[in-house]
């Protein structure tokens, strides 16, 4: 059982500080923000280091900044065996938000990433099945950007009514 | 903003085999749903056939998406979103409201008083109870028998009854507000639940002697499916799917919410007693001993709930949650519900993030049914209980 | 029978028609009467009521009122189905059930034909209605008609072994294939003084072959638990998934036939057929095909209260008790009733 402080000591050693930085004021719960090309490093780190563990992927949303122009993916991380949890957010800009995948890493992010990909236009690298998961594989628009306009007109019928 | 349109992985046809008398063979692509009866919904499953051997299965989801992400969005009170919620796994709404207000609760810092806590703990495992029941009898109808169905279905309806006096709805009841009730239960409550737990106990029996140690039935499901623990938690399936494969984790027991850690239960897991560990069987079978469990909680809470609490004191006037971010996750009949809630300090939810459970199982399936046949494909998907409303959201 | 009808019907035509009529009529009257005991008997056992609104009393006019829509009902053919075979399927596979009843003596004064080869005329006859289900499967052009038509292929030609198998022990028995002539030796009562003289008390064996004639018949009727032709929880519809109206209409009248058919075969085989139970009393042709039907439909009540029980076999486990068990079990009966018959 570790807290979000000593794992981001314990992430801060083996990876650097400057890919790494916790949030931990003036929030419910802390979370730890890293960089988007490192993550699959820093995930499969998290799973099969003993003492760590992170063996199951809670969930993983997007998340849309549009102040800040950007895109936020926020995994959550939880032991089964060591029975503790991690926040960990990568934040990337809006025009060009593509990070590696995680899905070699835990099961659960293929379809989870596919959501993302298709709410936020998320690019997962490497995803070996990526494509539109919940709307038409030829949606125009990614729906949960909060600047999303729905399209007029899909295959000849009015979308807005 | 560059739009990318996604083709999904070609359909790759093997080339025809010579089969030796001239005739030629060849796999058939099937598409089984969305309107198929025991794909539980609008699931679509394209499947690639060697006769009547699966050789490879791709679950198209989607068919009943509202979005029900952007609709939270779009409320301009906290509040509005329960009905939502109560709309995503449509057969346990119960559970899902309770997450939500629980997510809330601990976004906000409310505490809410002990009536309450035991109330939604009753609702809650009354409605797991009415969920398995369906979910067991669907999966007895998929295997081919009839009669089991409308069996759970009336002690289902006996439940369904309970909920309508309290909250006037069947189905969808937006009764688990965010720090409280909508209303007190009715002064029959206590009486009308104990009665319903005394009369439900025999059923459990009847139900294993009529389906469970059936020999054909057994023979339908033992062994088909084999869902290994370690493949299960790295897929993240969670709830009795889970536990079928001999996993024991129950959220209730090991990151226990609301009250959960009062009562005395079981986790039931599967113990491979008809066949291999993590099979279609064992999923059943869990949640055939689960209801008994709940009842053993709902005993427990009828005793120990007081008589006294306005079920509404905590409810705030204006719901308005400080700036901040929650995940928070509860066990339902289906698995681990976890709501991911952003707020930004005004009214209208920044982001309501659902990791719905029936969505997560789900995408084991590929991995499970490859070598079954048609009819065990049927088994797998009605063992691992999905509701496709929360599925697609 | 037919003497009686020249008494008052001018000679010819006319009098062999109203006579090859007459299974049609029974089977129509059953129909109707067994889809709609088929909704009682499902409602009892589920612990609810059935239809009880249409008609009056206990909704007994349900199937007519169901019978009127259907027939109603568009006469749907998929744009890329073959057309010819689609249509001429349901047909075919009445024709080859109703034909059938020709060689069933329904009283000591009625049997359509009196053909010396009957059961093997029965058994014949009734494998044509996997031709139909084959046509019906290929013609719709489905690939779930498909799969539903392959497994009834296998399923038929496989349980058409266990059920020859198991006549063909009653014919060393009885000696003739004749049906009516297998009912007139069923007689009286014979054994021990008071059970009637039925072939099913003529040895133990026998007790064993009827249980396997009779599981053999569930499938060749593709009753539940071997109804995977049709299993609409798997194959949507399996063969019938694209016909609709009156065509569908003919398949479910086909299975119910098919139903009474086997049944009457049992009875006729197993349980002295026309006879009646209390040896002289209340015998003649008219209580004959009273207690002729009676037997076959507490048969066709058995297998519904069995359709209301069980789940359905997988194909594989289907083949498996067919060719693993039924089979040989069957031919050692075949041997062992047989050797009685040398003994005794």
């Amino acid at each position: 059982m570790k807290t979000t402080e000593e794992l981001h000591q314990i992430l801060s050693e083996e990876f650097g500080e400057d890919i790494i930085e916790l949030k931990a004021e003036e929030v419910v719960a802390p979370w730890i923000v890293v960089k988007g090309d490192q993550i699959q490093k820093i995930t499969k780190f998290l799973r099969d280091e003993p003492g760590l563990r992170f063996d199951s992927l809670m969930c993983l949303s997007g998340v849309h900044y549009p102040k800040e122009n950007t895109l936020g993916v926020v995994y959550h991380l939880f032991s089964t065996t060591e029975k503790h949890k991690l926040t960990l957010k990568v934040i990337m800009p809006e025009d060009d938000a593509h990070l590696p995948t995680v899905e070699q890493v835990w099961k659960t992010a293929d379809w989870h990433e596919r959501e993302a990909f298709d709410m936020f236009g998320i690019r997962f690298d490497g995803h070996p099945d990526h494509r539109r998961i919940l709307c038409p594989d030829d949606w125009e628009g990614y729906p949960l950007r909060k600047d999303y306009q729905v399209q007029e007109f899909y295959c000849g019928m009015k979308v807005k009514y | 903003m560059t739009n990318v349109k996604e083709k999904g992985p070609e359909v790759t046809f093997t080339e025809p085999v010579e089969s030796g008398n001239g005739m030629k063979t060849q796999e058939m692509v099937i598409n089984m749903g969305p309107q198929h009866p025991s794909t539980h919904g609008v699931l679509r499953m394209e499947l690639t056939l060697d006769g009547e051997i699966v050789t490879r299965a791709v679950p198209h989801i989607g068919y009943l998406h509202r979005c029900f992400e952007k609709h939270s969005e779009a409320m301009n009170d906290y509040t509005k979103v329960i009905p939502y919620v109560d709309r995503m796994d449509y057969v346990a709404a119960m559970n899902n409201e309770l997450g939500y207000a629980i997510a809330m609760e601990r976004l906000m810092g409310i505490e809410v008083n002990e009536r309450v806590e035991y109330v939604r703990v009753i609702m809650a495992e009354l409605q797991r109870i009415a969920s398995h029941l369906l979910a067991v009898g669907t999966f007895g109808l998929d295997i081919g028998a009839f009669t089991p169905f409308l069996y759970c279905f009336i002690e289902r309806e006996k439940i369904l009854d309970i909920f309508e006096k309290a909250s006037g709805a069947r189905l969808l009841y937006n009764y688990i507000w965010i720090g409280g009730l909508m209303n007190d239960v009715p002064a029959d409550f206590k009486t009308d639940t104990a009665a319903f737990v005394k009369s439900f106990r025999p059923k459990i029996k009847e139900l294993n002697d009529l389906l469970s140690n059936n020999k054909i039935f057994v023979d339908r499901t033992a062994n088909i499916g084999v869902l290994p623990a370690q493949v299960a938690v790295n897929y993240g399936v969670s709830g009795p799917s889970l536990r079928g494969s001999g996993f024991k984790w129950d959220l209730r027991k090991d990151d226990p919410y609301s009250i959960y850690d009062r009562f005395e239960f079981d986790v039931i897991v599967g113990n491979g007693e008809m066949g291999t560990l993590g099979d279609c069987w064992d999923r059943y079978i869990v949640r055939v001993w689960e209801m008994e469990e709940s009842l053993k909680i709902i005993e427990q809470a009828l005793d120990q709930m007081p008589e006294e609490g306005d079920v509404q004191e905590s409810i705030p006037k204006k719901i308005r949650p400080p700036a901040g971010e929650i995940y928070c996750r509860t066990e339902t009949p289906r698995g681990e519900l976890g709501y991911y809630i952003i707020s930004d300090k005004s009214t209208t939810p920044y982001r309501v993030k659902v990791r719905a459970p029936s969505f997560v199982n789900l995408s084991v399936l590929p991995a499970i049914s490859v070598g079954a046949m048609v009819a065990d494909m049927v088994a797998i998907i009605g063992s691992i209980d999905i509701v496709l409303g929360e599925v697609d959201r | 029978m037919q003497q009686f009808l020249e008494s008052f019907l001018p000679a010819g035509p006319l009098v062999v028609f109203v006579f090859s009529i007459i299974p049609l009529m029974i089977i129509l009257v059953y129909a109707l009467f067994a889809i709609w005991l088929e909704r009682k008997v499902a409602g009892h056992i589920q612990d609810r009521l059935g239809p009880m609104v249409t008609g009056g009393w206990h909704g007994w006019s349900q199937t007519i009122a169901d019978l009127l829509k259907m027939i109603q009902k568009e006469d749907i053919v998929p744009a890329k189905a073959d057309r010819f075979l689609f249509k001429m399927a349901p047909f075919i596979a009445f024709a080859a059930s109703y034909a059938a009843f020709v060689a069933i003596p329904f009283s000591s004064g009625y049997i359509g034909s009196m053909i010396d080869i009957g059961v093997f005329y029965i058994v014949a006859i009734t494998s044509l209605l996997s031709v139909s289900i084959i046509m019906a499967g290929w013609a719709s052009n489905n690939k779930w008609s498909l799969l539903g038509a392959m497994r009834t292929a296998a399923q038929t030609v496989s349980y058409e072994v266990p059920t020859v198998v198991t006549i063909l022990s009653v014919i060393i028995v009885t000696g003739t294939l004749n049906l009516m002539e297998v009912t007139e030796m069923q007689t009286g009562n014979a054994f021990l003084g008071f059970l009637p003289n039925w072939l099913i008390f003529h040895s133990p064996f026998m007790v064993i072959a009827f249980v396997l004639f009779f599981i053999a018949s569930l499938a060749e009727s593709h009753r539940v638990p071997f109804d995977l032709p049709e299993s609409e929880s798997e194959l949507v519809g399996g063969y019938q998934t694209e016909y609709s109206g009156m065509r569908w209409g003919l398949f479910m009248l086909t299975e119910y036939a098919d139903m009474l058919l086997l049944s009457l075969v049992g009875a006729t085989l197993f349980f002295g057929g026309w006879n009646s139970p209390f040896g002289s009393f209340m015998d003649g042709p008219v209580w004959g095909a009273f207690w002729m039907l009676l037997k076959g439909m507490l048969l066709v009540f058995v297998m519904m209260w069995l359709r209301w029980t069980l789940p359905r076999l997988r194909v594989d486990q289907l083949m498996n008790l067919c060719w693993k068990y039924l089979i040989p079990l069957s031919f050692v009966n075949l041997v062992l009733i047989a050797l009685w018959e040398l003994i005794f």
